[in-house]
């Protein structure tokens, strides 16, 4: 289980790898409701990112969202090949559509958020 | 509970995103805002805008009585002509009207003639805005003469479809046999709607039925806007998708469309207090011998407005949004002197566009000017308007 994707309210989701580093994407559900992606913006390697707020930004035709970060911690690495090809946001969002990399300050964080089933009775009801 | 267009369970049955907007459950889009845009300006798009108000106006005195609550002259409007048109009123939209409040701009309408009944009844239908409907038809029906003209709702009995795209009546004379209009209509009808010019209307039966087909939109292409019976517009609409081959369009791909073609939206590039010179609406007001609400007003801006609406296209995909700020640094100084009306992604430039309002120095001094967009300034180039305009073929 240690290594399933666990996820926020805001839809990003996080998983923990082998090395300890936490990936951080976006569910397929948002990367669907939000529909015609057009641009996104992603944080420097080495930034800090605070659990519940912002750490970038992807827009719609329609609207700007913010990217809320799952987990504190720093920045170890960004998908730069991501805002140039946000459609593997659809076709792989746990996948090659990674968004960032962080060394989180504290594992233990990822027990606050959703568990695969949480999740699907969250954006089912 | 948001009122509901005759459409309304296609689009829920059809993967419309529905949404609540101006008091009705609209489709925002079905598949992509992106493939409905390009698929209406490659092809045919049909947009369900019953939403949008229609006012029957009719009178033996309606030309004249029109004319004194409109921007535009309205006697000299052929049969079988729309004009584009602002409506004044005055301020206050609870309780009762005010006849003698402040001027304000009330909604932007087009404004059609019919033929005269065979009594010399003289009938007009205006098109406005959902949101301003009702505010609209109350100012009408409270400044109506004492006889003579009727002021009559006509929204929720109707509905309203736009057929927009090149494949609507194509490039040459026959092309519309091919276009999806050709499902609904027998090919008389079809050929006399592919003589109207722009602005043209056409007042026609359909399954015994009034149907009223104008050559107008919102969207820069060519194409109709259809008013017909509520009952009648399933039967349409499914026509001139499954036979016809048009692709459903929601709000969304109509607001971007609307955007490239530089139209304008009320609440946006116009409000009540809109000066229509600086907006670019010069065209809407014929003030020389006028008397409409606020005709002074206006008068008065005439020559001295010191504000111009502009095109601004960005270097990325990143879209500003409306109210986002204009600013332009000089000598190390940074000056704010215009904001964005609307702003979105534009699939036909793939990049960003914003119609903004500046400050009409910038513009004499050719400044580099930037836009404040959630806190990170992106630079703009100005372009004239419209950021789109379909390819004449004549």
């Amino acid at each position: 289980m240690e290594n399933s994707r666990r996820y926020a309210k805001s839809h990003e989701w996080a998983r923990l790898e082998d090395d300890g580093s936490v990936t951080v994407g976006i569910s397929a559900y948002a990367v669907e409701a939000l529909t015609d992606l057009v641009f996104m913006q992603l944080p420097d390697v080495g930034a800090i990112v605070t659990a519940g707020e912002s750490f970038g930004e992807i827009e719609s035709v329609k609207a700007v969202s913010d990217l809320y970060a799952p987990i504190s911690g720093k920045v170890v690495a960004a998908n730069t090949e991501l805002p140039s090809q946000l459609e593997t946001l659809g076709s792989d969002p746990y996948g090659s559509g990674w968004v960032i990399r962080v060394q989180p300050d504290s594992v233990e964080q990822l027990d606050s958020l959703m568990n695969q089933e949480a999740y699907d009775t969250l954006i089912g009801g | 509970m948001s009122q509901r267009t005759p459409l309304a369970e296609w689009h829920e049955n059809n993967r419309g995103r529905m949404v609540d907007f101006a008091g009705w459950s609209m489709p925002v889009q079905y598949s992509t805002i992106v493939s409905e845009h390009l698929g209406t300006r490659k092809g045919a798009g049909v947009f369900d805008v019953s939403h949008m108000g229609r006012v029957a106006i009719e009178g033996s005195q309606a030309a004249e009585w029109l004319e004194s609550r409109l921007t535009r002259q309205v006697r000299d409007l052929p049969v079988g002509r729309a004009r584009y048109t602002l409506i004044t009123g005055v301020d206050g939209t609870v309780g009762k009207v005010q006849l003698d409040g402040t001027p304000v701009i009330l909604d932007d309408a087009l404004v059609t003639r019919l033929a005269d009944k065979k009594n010399g009844t003289q009938r007009f239908i205006l098109v406005v805005n959902a949101s301003n409907r009702q505010r609209v038809v109350r100012w009408l029906e409270a400044c109506l003469p004492p006889e003579g003209v009727t002021v009559n709702d006509i929204t929720e009995e109707s509905a309203m479809i736009a057929v927009q795209g090149p494949r609507v009546f194509g490039h040459k004379k026959d092309d519309a046999h091919e276009g999806p209009l050709r499902c609904v209509f027998e090919e008389r009808i079809l050929e006399q709607l592919a003589a109207l010019p722009n602005y043209g209307a056409l007042e026609t039966q359909l399954g015994g039925e009034r149907v009223l087909v104008s050559r107008t939109g919102y969207t820069g292409e060519d194409g109709v806007e259809i008013i017909l019976e509520a009952s009648q517009a399933q039967g349409v609409w499914q026509e001139l998708v499954e036979e016809g081959g048009a692709i459903p369009c929601g709000l969304g791909s109509r607001d971007t469309l609307r955007l490239e073609a530089a139209m304008p939206l009320y609440g946006h590039e116009l409000h009540e207090k809109t000066d229509p010179f600086s907006a670019g609406l010069g065209f809407a007001v014929n003030i020389d011998g006028r008397d409409f609400p606020g005709v002074e007003e206006i008068r008065t801006r005439r020559g001295e407005s010191d504000r111009r609406r502009i095109g601004l296209v960005f270097e990325s995909r990143r879209a500003a949004r409306s109210g986002d700020q204009v600013m332009f640094s000089k000598n190390g100084m940074d000056f704010v002197c215009g904001e964005i009306t609307s702003g979105s992604f534009s699939p036909t430039c793939e990049r960003g566009i914003a119609l903004a309002v500046v400050d009409r120095v910038v513009l004499e001094h050719e400044c580099e000017l930037e836009v404040l967009v959630r806190g990170v300034r992106l630079p703009v180039k100005i372009v004239s308007l419209p950021f789109y305009r379909r390819p004449r073929h004549d």
